[in-house]
């Protein structure tokens, strides 16, 4: 840990309430000094409220907000040494990208600016559009000015609303790249609002997952993505298979589990449950860690495997993989996902499969949650 | 790496305390709003107070004037000027249809037809505005004199005869008729129909248009059953804003109208000004007031288009 | 048959441009006639080519000091009704507040409410409190029709505004004056002019009001409405041309100006 930490952002017991309505229930979290931070969730979860509180725009009914040392819980806006890159951007529409970019500057009393807007404009590239009016911009131009104006103020925090949401998804890979290359440049501290788990995933070095006005889980990409702690994250990152299971007996770190009178096996330390004998937990696994073989070649799958048998009922050629639907005894719908190196021919619907994969991969969850929180449909809904 | 449990940084104790929570903005809205509301209540509000309470007053301008509850004016005054009250609302419905006829091919030309000259249009539909319309009314004064072309067209082509035996015209004359007082009406209020009419047709996607074409709709099909449907809203704030005016109005009366045009703003204005009854002249404008109010209220409901404002 | 089909495809055109003829005819006549040199008291029939009016457009005893006060009182009352309905916008646009019904209600009457009855309802109120009518009750009178208009304008405006573009200031650094200054006030500008035009127009034009409040003040309408029983002086058309093609070469420079503009930039 570095000395400095004046970009620290420490939220203790923070919360908003509207009337009756909870927007943010009281939090604490800690974003280190340099950091991609990324708060991820549903629209309606609660992280743009929390960002805005960190910006000053909303201010919390409970709890504090401190930047470093400093508590700056009751600033205005205009006094915190933090700015942000809003929903579509909210470039000023009567002054030109010039003047958008010396706002901050020229506000806080900085006579000569032309030096470093023009730096900062080259920065972002648009040295040549200074003159132009925002509506005169593409939405990826757009955003870079509205990074720019940001940015040109030396922020110790940087809050990222939603800033490739208005952009297709070609513009919106390369911008997250441009970001990620920005931050690491400046290495000022950066706050990502998103609903889009793989821009999360791509650009954070740590993810808040949020849910109702909590944080689900917080860890890193790969953390979460491989050991998701609620059946929400496990639906909401990528796709899951959960499976009801029964606790049948513990062999050493192994807990020994009876689904739909199959067997599986899932490392005691993957489970974030309870695991008395007897009870009940849901058994998760990714798509894309199960393999799959014809149920002729059964002989074949190795030993010490978490197997299962089905049928397929579904598939769908995209490309890179196929996807199969699976009815299998322990679970009405399997999504498996097959690279696509050698195809086998026999793998269509109606064909008889055996499902196949490492423990190592599985990953126990409690089974008294909501198990389709934070599919697509239930986010939807 | 970040956590949930990293321990806090002790608070610098030099650090003052943070401003306290402020109540910001709570009696802000009323500030901005004491100011202008005061001048309607005190200017526009109040005055009708006044004036409900002089038209049921009885006196004399010699010895004062005193609230007798006399309603009897209201009877009286009716009973006395109530062909001047329809003539009123017959000149302001005549001239509200006309406006609307007149009005929406250009208020449409403008919106779909104008191509470049659209700006240009509309600069001369407004720009009339800024000569005084009394200075315009009485130009009218010109155009339709005893012995202009209008007239003499008029009458070769024998319209004169028509409108003679439908009682509009009299005679050789067109000036002095309610003929002039309608179409000197219709001017003066036809850009209020054509604004609001612009508008709302201008807001109508052009492709509308063409996906009723493509559902074998005919040009006068897709304006009947897609166009005009659309542009109801700029229908009927247009004739709102040309009817209420004009049912008020008393200088196309005068200018261009005899003593058989009079309307019930000349009857007002007589009243006031030159009588000097005030009672009698209160109670006629309550009744105006009154009347149009419950007009617009009901025309507003049954085009349910309450969103005027 | 071509000429049928030609007339059925461009009838809207053709009826526009009736209509367009209609609306312009009196200013034609009105423009023409400030070129006349009338026999008599009044300027109704053509006689001949004078430019003596153009010339000496104050020749007409008391026209140019009517003018002067219409010029006068439409200044102020742009003034007053724009300060006064644009603080009244800001507030139904941007807060939640009591009686907002009501206050919408009082807004919207005086538009929908004839002249004659609001001119005859002041004169009450200020022949009840004894006030000398002259200037003050004409403007007076000015400030409340116009605040409406003024109303629905910059109301219209402020309401199509982003309400992150003032978060966007405050987190630039900006406080709320200058956020009022540099963003929200430039933004709302366009609305603003609108209403204060639509206010300047309104006030300087009006007859039916202020004639119940003027007293012996006479404003430029006034002078007219007078003229039309005594005689037409050729200088009312003077006037009343220069208005026209005044307000017709400011509109057109103003568009150029912003043409250019555009594409320069574009």
């Amino acid at each position: 840990m570095t000395t400095d930490n004046s970009g620290d952002v420490r939220l203790s017991g923070i919360g908003k309430t509207y009337g009756a309505f909870t927007a943010v229930h009281p939090l604490d979290l800690t974003v280190p000094q340099g950091s991609f931070f990324a708060l991820l969730g549903a629209s309606g979860c609660g992280k743009t409220t929390t960002l805005r509180m960190i910006a000053g725009l909303e201010e919390p009914t409970c709890g504090t907000v401190h930047l470093g040392d400093q508590n700056v819980t009751h600033l205005p806006p205009y006094k915190r040494p933090v700015n942000t890159v809003f929903q579509s951007y909210a470039l000023f529409p009567h002054l030109d990208i010039f003047e958008n970019v010396a706002f901050g500057l020229r506000r806080r009393g900085i006579k000569s600016v032309k030096k470093q807007v023009e730096e900062m404009l080259d920065l972002v590239q648009l040295g040549e559009q200074a003159r132009k009016k925002p509506h005169q911009l593409s939405g990826g131009q757009q955003q870079r000015v509205a990074v720019a104006r940001a940015l040109i103020n030396h922020p110790k925090v940087l809050l990222l609303d939603e800033p490739l949401g208005a952009l297709d998804l070609k513009l919106r890979r390369q911008m997250q790249l441009e970001l990620k290359r920005i931050q690491t440049e400046v290495g000022i501290t950066f706050i990502h609002v998103t609903h889009d788990q793989e821009e999360a995933m791509t650009m954070a070095d740590t993810v808040a997952v949020m849910n109702g006005g909590r944080v689900e889980q917080l860890g890193s990409p790969t953390d979460l993505y491989e050991n998701p702690g609620t059946t929400f994250v496990a639906n909401f990152l990528g796709t899951s298979n959960l499976i009801e299971a029964e606790i049948d007996a513990r062999s050493g770190d192994d807990i020994v589990l009876k689904a739909g009178g199959d067997k599986l096996v899932l490392p005691a330390a993957r489970c974030s449950a309870p695991t008395p004998a007897g009870g009940r937990v849901l058994v998760g696994i990714r798509p894309e860690k199960i393999s799959l073989a014809h149920a002729d070649d059964a002989g074949a799958v190795p030993e010490g495997r978490n197997r299962l048998t089905g049928r397929i009922v579904d598939a769908s050629f995209i490309g890179v993989s196929t996807q199969y639907v699976v009815e299998s005894r322990a679970c009405a719908e399997l999504s498996v996902y097959v690279q696509n190196v050698e195809r086998d021919a026999r793998l269509v619907p109606g064909a008889d499969v055996v499902l196949h994969w490492s423990p190592a991969h599985t990953f126990g969850l409690d089974a008294a949650q909501d198990i389709d929180a934070g599919t697509e449909e239930e986010v939807a809904a | 790496m970040s956590t949930l449990t990293e321990a806090p940084p002790p608070l610098a104790p030099a650090e003052p305390a943070a401003e306290p929570p402020r109540r910001r903005g709570r009696f802000t809205p009323y500030w901005l709003l004491l100011p202008g509301i005061l001048w309607l209540v005190v200017f526009f509000a109040l005055p009708l107070v006044y004036q409900a309470s002089t038209s049921v007053q009885t006196g004399s301008l010699e010895q004062g004037y005193k609230v007798t509850w006399h309603f009897a004016t209201y009877w009286d005054a009716l009973s006395e000027y109530w062909p001047q009250f329809v003539r009123s609302l017959c000149y302001a419905a005549g001239a509200t249809v006309l406006c609307l006829l007149l009005g929406y091919p250009l208020a449409y030309l403008i919106a779909f037809r104008a191509g470049r000259w659209r700006n240009l249009i509309m600069i001369l539909v407004i720009a009339p505005f800024f000569t005084s319309f009394l200075i315009r009314t009485l130009a009218w004064k010109t155009i339709l004199a005893d012995n202009g072309v209008v007239v003499h067209t008029l009458g070769s082509l024998h319209i004169l005869d028509l409108t003679n035996w439908l009682g509009w015209t009299a005679g050789d004359r067109v000036l002095a008729t309610p003929l002039a007082v309608v179409c000197g009406l219709t001017y003066n209020f036809l850009p209020f129909m054509i604004l609001p009419l612009y508008t709302s047709l201008e807001r109508i996607d052009g492709r509308l248009h063409e996906a009723a074409g493509d559902l074998y709709a005919k040009p006068w099909t897709t304006f009947r059953k897609v166009t005009f449907p659309l542009s109801m809203p700029g229908v009927v704030s247009g004739t709102l804003l040309t009817f209420i005016p004009a049912a008020g109005d008393y200088v196309n009366s005068e200018l261009l109208g005899s003593t058989d045009t009079r309307m019930i703003g000349n009857v007002i204005q007589t009243q006031f000004l030159r009588i000097l009854d005030y009672p009698t002249a209160a109670a006629l404008s309550f009744i105006l007031m009154a009347a149009i109010l419950a007009m617009v209220t009901i025309y507003i409901r049954r085009s349910g288009t309450e969103d005027l404002v | 048959m071509p000429v049928v089909n030609w007339l059925k495809r461009h009838l809207v055109v053709i009826a526009g441009v009736l209509t367009l003829a209609y609306l312009l005819l009196p200013n034609v006549i009105v423009t023409v006639f400030s070129f006349n040199k009338p026999k008599g008291r009044f300027n109704y029939q053509w006689q001949q080519f004078s430019l003596d009016a153009w010339k000496q457009p104050c020749g007409v005893a008391d026209m140019c000091n009517s003018l002067s006060i219409s010029l006068q009182i439409a200044v102020w009352a742009t003034l007053g009704a724009t300060v006064l309905g644009t603080m009244i916008s800001f507030a139904l646009v941007r807060y939640r507040f009591r009686a907002r019904g009501a206050i919408n209600s009082l807004i919207f009457l005086p538009m929908a409410m004839p002249e004659v009855v609001m001119a005859a309802s002041l004169l009450t109120l200020f022949l009840n409190m004894g006030a000398q009518l002259g200037f003050w009750t004409i403007l007076i009178a000015h400030v409340m029709f116009c605040l409406s208009f003024v109303v629905t304008a910059v109301k219209a405006r402020v309401m199509s505004m982003d309400p992150r573009l003032e978060e966007a200031a405050r987190d630039l650094y900006a406080g709320p004056v200058q956020t009022f200054l540099r963003v929200t006030l430039p933004i709302a500008a366009p609305g603003i002019a609108a209403g204060a035009l639509l206010s300047f127009a309104l006030s300087f034009d009006d007859f039916i009001i202020t004639n119940f409040n003027a007293g012996s003040t006479v404003t430029f309408p006034m002078f007219v409405w007078g003229s039309a029983q005594r005689g037409t002086p050729v200088q009312i058309n003077v006037i009343g041309t220069a208005m026209f093609l005044l307000a017709v070469v400011l509109v057109l420079v103003s568009m150029l100006i912003n043409n250019r503009r555009n594409s320069q930039k574009a």
